[in-house]
């Protein structure tokens, strides 16, 4: 369903990503990890069009997604989140949600007062477990929540592709375990992929797993084949180790 | 308490809250139909004037207030539908207008010819601006060049019109302007009983344009108008073009500003360059910063009230008006940055 | 041809007059995101201190400069300083400042425009190059390099350009960047002084002076790219010809019109003018 050929990314002379191949095929649930640095965020910026690569392809369905815009790409079926949930602290989680699930409504129709709730937004709302807050401004709502909703607008719009960015970041032990759990049920019905730092959340949740470092790809597999690679406990084990004793950068 | 129970009481507040918020449109309402009894024909035509710029206000609450573009140029449309009204009434009048005559133009410059139409006249003072400012958003907002910018480049724009204004003396008037109108139809304009007439066109108008962008401000459309406004870039993400969404409502406060520019001729009776520059545009702005740019209402309140302001100093100070709009408005920038409605929210809530 | 080449020298100190304006313009608007519309009245404060200094021209450079620059100073302290992230409050705000010191000029001076006879070693010139507009473009050629040489050579310079690439990281390295912003905006505003004197060996000065010049010194900052040097001075100097060649080809009323149209041409090749720092923040 999606793939990646040979993707390269220069950030005025730094090599964000050195040609990277990715192949995640249709009900699949990847997990992108690495370190710090690897262009995990950079390669989900290329597919969603927020960042243009400098030579490659992004097919999607058969479509070419270099060079199209954003909410083009959005349209094809491609949604996102980001690592700091952008939500709209100005309307309601309610409206915020219809917002996303309007998106294919021809403009003028939009002009016309919302009555009632869409099935969509209903199923999101029900999902996420936001049902208590619909009426609340998203303002007010704390992180966690905050991801939950921006995972809820995604799901609202019924995408095809989901990529999620780094979504239990500064989370609590509690938030994760929901966040776990509302991503597998997501997983069920949809194609996802998940960016993560976090080795424990990657044990419990993560089947298909490929490794980012130093803007390629390191290695791919399952995640107890990717545990025991020795390449991959060396970048991250290695870093670790070095951060430890205070010598890392 | 049973379920029932706490149905009807939410209904019974709904009512309530309902007819507590109906009492401020009667109450305007009521003020706006007694305005004629209260003051004399001068204070009536003042007040028409000011609810002229309150059309434009309105449409600048919409683009700044609600979608964030912060429009510097609106006097650029005040002045297209002001200026197509003018050639109108001028052409009313039959043979060359005066102003030609002083300046040497022998023949009616082929421009003119079609405002002889009072439809062509008012359809141009309206899809005029709107046509424009679809334009210039369409070059603009895709580029995602806006805030700043988009401030910088529409304050160039109403630069630009005075001088290109100014210059044309044989086609606009010149600096004077356009001024000296007669008739509006069968009507006599320096009739207190045209003006009265005018007023309630000025006043329905104005209520129309009200409701209309209110309802939009509350549909779907005006959700997205906020969200475009407080994060661009992320409705991106959710499938929306903001330039279109952008381009629109531009184009909505552009045609507002052009109705204006045409009601405001036959009331006050002259247009000219010094009406619609860089100052005039920036004023009515900050007309809608001190009565509060989130609100609508805010956006009409503050150019009455600033239009009041500045006509009751000018007669008493003078030059002491500049200073006083100054202070005022560096004060509210800096004590209530929501403007007058702010502060009425905030004593209802406290 | 012959009027192409008469027409250069207009055209280009033009583009210096509003080099020296947009110098300023570009790095507090750069580095703060403030777009400071009372940049205008410090022109007009930087051209009465030549009426006020009648017979010390040069010495009239150095004082407007320290006179626009602790406006500027004060400006910033008092006001802009509390609007940080709030750029299009600020533009209202210093708006309302400008009316201020325009009527506040009339007060002083008088309403009516008054001239300030220029040193005589500056009356004639080389064929077609009079001294004065050779002494503009002098003058804006030296304050960039002025400028230039400052950013790179100096320790407040690097601080500032620090400070303008990024803001956060510079703070938390250690770097007060509440006494850069201060110094960017003496100088900034100081440089609009130094225009203002240059201003007065081609026209009278007057209150609103500073308002002739603002919006097209705020088109070379659009055009240009924020806090460009290189895009200030190209963009500057690309508006002065197209000024003096529009106004002199076609009608002078036309003039800003096709100015204003080829910037918003430009803008669709680089919407974010010549140069910018490529960057991959979703702002």
């Amino acid at each position: 369903m999606l793939e990646l050929r040979d993707i390269q990314v220069d950030f005025d002379g730094f090599k964000a990503l050195g040609g990277v191949d990715l192949t995640v095929a249709e009900g699949e649930l990847r997990f992108l990890i690495g370190p710090n640095g690897a262009g995990k965020t950079t390669l989900i910026d290329v597919i969603t069009g927020l960042t243009r690569p400098t030579s490659g392809t992004v097919g999607f369905d058969g479509h070419d997604l270099v060079g199209r815009k954003e909410h083009h790409i959005v349209r094809l079926g491609v949604g996102r989140t980001f690592q700091t949930a952008v939500v709209f602290e100005e309307l309601t989680v309610l409206e915020n949600l219809d917002l996303a699930a309007s998106f294919r409504k021809p403009l003028w129709s939009l002009m016309r007062q919302r009555k009632g709730v869409t099935e969509a937004v209903e199923e999101a709302l029900s999902r996420t477990g936001l049902e208590e807050l619909a009426e609340r401004s998203a303002g007010v709502l704390s992180h966690g929540q905050r991801q939950w909703l921006e995972i809820g607008m995604l799901l609202a719009q019924r995408p095809r592709l989901l990529l999620l960015d780094e979504p239990v970041a500064g989370m609590s032990r509690e938030e994760r375990e929901r966040t776990g759990e509302l991503l597998t049920g997501i997983a069920r019905d949809h194609t996802v992929i998940v960016v993560e730092h976090d080795m424990e959340f990657l044990r419990r949740y993560a089947s298909q797993v490929t490794v980012l470092h130093e803007g390629k790809v390191l290695t791919e597999g399952s995640v107890d084949q990717v545990r025991a690679d020795p390449r991959v406990q060396e970048v991250y084990l290695g870093r670790r180790a070095s951060d430890a004793v205070g010598t890392g950068s | 308490m049973n379920k029932t129970d706490v149905m009807n009481k939410a209904d019974v507040m709904k009512k309530a809250d309902v007819m507590k918020k109906a009492i401020y449109p009667i109450l305007v309402g009521l003020l706006v139909v007694a305005a004629p009894f209260l003051m004399d024909a001068f204070r009536l035509n003042l007040l028409a004037k000011y609810l002229c710029f309150a059309i434009v206000a309105l449409g600048i609450g919409l683009a700044w207030g609600q979608g964030g573009m912060l429009t510097l140029g609106q006097g650029v449309f005040f002045g297209l539908g002001g200026y197509s009204m003018a050639m109108y009434l001028k052409l009313q009048e039959g043979g060359l207008p005066d102003f030609m005559v002083w300046s040497g133009v022998e023949k009616l410059p082929a421009l003119w010819t079609p405002f002889a139409n009072p439809v062509f006249a008012l359809a141009t003072a309206i899809l005029g601006p709107m046509l424009l400012a679809t334009l210039l958003g369409l070059l603009v907002f895709r580029q995602r060049v806006r805030g700043a910018y988009f401030a910088i480049l529409t304050q160039a724009l109403a630069a630009a019109l005075v001088i290109l204004l100014v210059g044309q003396q044989g086609l606009t008037g010149g600096t004077n302007g356009m001024t000296n109108f007669y008739d509006l139809f069968a009507w006599d304009l320096a009739e207190d009983s045209t003006q009265r007439g005018l007023y309630f066109v000025v006043a329905v108008v104005l209520a129309l344009l009200y409701l209309g962008a209110r309802q939009l401000v509350r549909s779907r459309y005006g959700r997205l108008l906020v969200a475009v406004r407080d994060g661009e870039d992320r409705v991106r993400f959710l499938g929306y073009d903001p330039a279109t969404v952008k381009t629109v409502t531009f184009a909505i406060s552009a045609g507002m500003a052009g109705l204006a520019g045409a009601l405001f001729v036959p009331v006050v009776g002259i247009i000219s360059p010094a009406l619609l520059g860089v100052v005039p545009s920036l004023e009515l702005v900050v007309a809608v910063a001190v009565g509060g740019r989130y609100a609508l209402a805010g956006a009409v309140l503050g150019a009455v009230v600033m239009g009041y302001a500045k006509t009751a100093f000018s007669e008493q100070f003078a030059d002491g008006w500049l200073y006083l709009q100054g202070a005022l408005f560096i004060l509210v920038m800096t004590l209530a940055p929501k403007g007058i409605m702010g502060v009425i929210k905030r004593a209802r809530t406290a | 041809m012959e009027a192409f080449v008469n027409q250069l020298p207009i055209g280009l100190s033009i583009g210096a007059v509003l080099l020296l304006i947009a110098l300023g313009l570009t790095f507090t608007f750069g580095q703060m995101g403030v777009i400071n519309m009372a940049h205008g009245e410090f022109i007009m404060a930087g051209a009465y201190t030549a009426f006020l200094l009648p017979g010390l021209f040069v010495p009239s450079l150095v004082v407007a400069f320290f006179v626009a620059g602790a406006m500027g100073l004060v400006l910033e302290r008092l006001a802009i300083r509390h609007f940080y992230g709030r750029p299009l409050d600020t533009l209202l705000l210093t708006w309302g400042v400008s009316l201020v010191l325009q009527q506040l000029a009339r007060d002083l001076f008088g309403a009516p425009n008054v001239q300030v006879k220029a040193p005589d070693w500056l009356a004639g010139g080389i064929g077609i190059l009079p001294y004065n507009r050779l002494f503009i473009m002098g003058l804006a050629i030296a304050s960039v390099v002025g400028v230039w040489l400052y950013l790179v050579r100096t320790k407040h310079g690097r601080r500032m350009r620090a400070v303008m690439q990024n803001r956060r990281l510079a703070a938390t390295s250690g770097i007060d960047t509440g006494r850069v912003d201060m110094l960017t905006f003496f100088i900034g505003s100081g440089l609009a002084g130094i225009a203002g004197v240059a201003l007065t060996l081609v026209g009278p000065v007057g209150p609103s002076l500073g308002t002739y010049y603002i919006v097209d010194a705020f088109l070379v900052v659009v055009a240009g790219g924020l806090g460009q040097l290189r895009g200030a001075v190209l963009a500057a100097a690309g508006l002065g010809l197209l000024n003096s060649y529009a106004e002199f080809w076609s009608d002078a009323s036309l003039a800003k019109v096709i100015v204003f149209a080829a910037v918003i041409a430009f803008l669709q090749f680089r919407p974010q003018g010549l140069f910018t720092v490529r960057s991959r923040a979703l702002s």
